[in-house]
């Protein structure tokens, strides 16, 4: 086996690791359309990376952060619904984040990589960011689970028994902008919420507790990951859509499996 | 005493929703807190809770305040696998209270029964195992029978009752229905963004026809409304409405 394919796997597998845990509570608190946005809003953080030539994973990591703080500003105004407000962030952030690139004289960024992804192109030290990242996020969730999944069942009942709900709520976010910042490299701004959703809503069918669901999401998103780089290798499609398209056809078995099982 | 608000105001996006609330809440009493719909009962009782902070006004609460918090509604997501016992074990407590606590409320064959899948009465009664379980000295009940038919409406009501003495804590209790107070209610304050009344329930007109269907807990709590509201819920002023001593305008 040669060496990209193996640091697209073991990127890939780490990826998925945190990407299941963090994909349920997208769905459970339906964060669906908030993590897209996020996600938009992490292209406006590279090309502003590329810009002031700074360290992508930090850009790609804080735009995200800030965005989703300021969400939570105007959100507390309360004058348009957050729907309408993500709408109007996911896509400005998008649009601004392409135009950054195309105005970049000399440009050295494939825009089709970062909106699709590009796992075979991982190399040594990313592999590094990403499981350092990923072991950080993992020791956050462990911390914070049971308080999270508190805020989750109901904020204010959580908050009479004493949990700080702001704090959790900010340390889920600092969380999502952050996976998604490594989701990226998976599968790109425009599947990223792809990747968090669909393992986690297939493991839905096969889970009786929260914990299991999050470990079962974890794992259908490892075996997307591999299913994915297979098609990649043996049909030579894009790597980043094949895990996508990998999961949707799990979830399709799902479905069948809960017909089976009842 | 557990609980002292003093001259609380908030107004929301300008409007007021509370002016002028001041009560005390005691070691095994119960208060009710009655009034039309949009009088601010929700947000006084958040108040109490500490969810929200008043305008002006303070808020004393005892050193020692346990609050156990019966919401109106909960609402999970059908996504989020979770059984009746783990929601109640989100309040930090051990597997064996959970038991307990489900038991006193009388649904303990439905621990593993994932807790979206109950009806309305039995939801109800896990969100009251929930309040009770870290033993408060306050509890908070917002519409506690809300959603449940009549005659469960009765027996939810006397299982309170019964908790409030077994714990001997505090309870306050919010309902929007002027006839379903509990005869067993020890001070009834009615609220329309400010106090309009309180006091002690009086031994009311006891309809045999109303007994007859209610149960003997049931009483029709009729309390001297000296005033009138128009639509807005302001008070009309021709009348002869006599102040409590805490109240302070005209």
């Amino acid at each position: 086996m040669t060496d990209f394919l193996l640091y697209a796997f073991l990127a890939g597998i780490g990826v998925a690791s945190v990407a299941g845990p963090l994909g349920c509570f997208v769905v459970w608190r339906r964060m669906a359309y908030f993590g897209d946005t996020l996600a938009h809003s992490a292209l406006l953080g590279v090309s502003l990376g590329v810009m002031l030539d700074v360290n992508l994973n930090i850009t790609v990591a804080a735009i995200p952060l800030i965005m989703a703080m300021g969400l939570v500003f105007l959100e507390q105004r309360g004058f348009l619904s957050l729907d309408t407000l993500l709408g109007i962030l996911s896509h400005s952030a998008l649009a601004l984040g392409l135009i950054v690139i195309s105005l970049l004289p000399d440009v050295r960024v494939d825009l089709i990589s970062l909106l699709f992804g590009d796992l075979l192109a991982v190399t040594q030290s990313d592999l590094w960011v990403i499981y350092g990242v990923a072991c950080a996020v993992m020791l956050l969730l462990g911390l914070l689970w049971q308080q999270l999944i508190n805020i989750t069942v109901d904020p204010e009942l959580a908050a009479v028994e004493g949990t700080n709900v702001t704090l959790v709520s900010t340390a889920l976010m600092l969380i999502t902008a952050l996976v998604i910042a490594l989701a990226m490299k998976v599968v790109g701004v425009l599947l990223i919420t792809a990747l968090l959703i669909i393992p986690a809503a297939t493991a839905r069918r096969l889970s009786h507790t929260p914990e299991q669901m999050a470990v079962v999401a974890s794992v259908i998103a490892m075996i997307a990951v591999v299913m994915g780089l297979a098609m990649s290798w043996y049909i030579d499609t894009p790597a980043g859509p094949s895990v996508v398209i990998s999961a949707g056809v799990l979830f399709s078995l799902s479905l069948g499996y809960r017909r089976l099982a009842s | 005493m557990l609980l002292t608000l003093n001259g609380i105001h908030k107004s929301f996006a300008e409007k007021p929703v509370l002016e002028d609330v001041s009560l005390s809440l005691k070691q095994g009493e119960i208060t009710t807190l009655i009034g039309p719909n949009g009088a601010g009962k929700s947000t006084l009782a958040k108040i109490i809770l500490g969810l929200i902070k008043p305008d002006s006004g303070t808020r004393l609460s005892n050193a020692d305040l346990n609050i156990g918090y019966m919401p109106q509604k909960i609402s999970i997501d059908p996504t989020l696998p979770i059984s009746t016992c783990r929601f109640l074990q989100l309040a930090n407590t051990s597997h064996q209270a959970c038991h307990e606590a489900l038991e006193s409320v009388g649904i303990r064959h439905l621990t593993k029964t994932p807790i979206q899948r109950l009806s309305g009465g039995e939801l109800q009664r896990a969100l009251l195992a929930r309040a009770i379980l870290r033993n408060p000295n306050l509890l908070v009940l917002d519409e506690p029978v809300q959603g449940v038919d009549v005659n469960g409406q009765n027996a939810l009501y006397k299982m309170i009752n019964s908790l409030a003495k077994t714990l001997n804590c505090g309870v306050l209790m919010v309902s929007h229905d002027l006839h379903l107070v509990m005869s067993a209610t020890d001070q009834v304050i009615c609220l329309n963004r400010h106090i309009c009344c309180e006091g002690h329930p009086e031994k009311v007109t006891q309809d045999p026809a109303f007994i007859n269907i209610f149960g003997q807990t049931t009483a029709i709590y009729s309390h001297h409304h000296d005033h009138d509201h128009n639509l807005h819920g302001e008070v009309l002023d021709d009348h002869n409405h006599q102040h409590g001593e805490s109240c302070n305008h005209d």
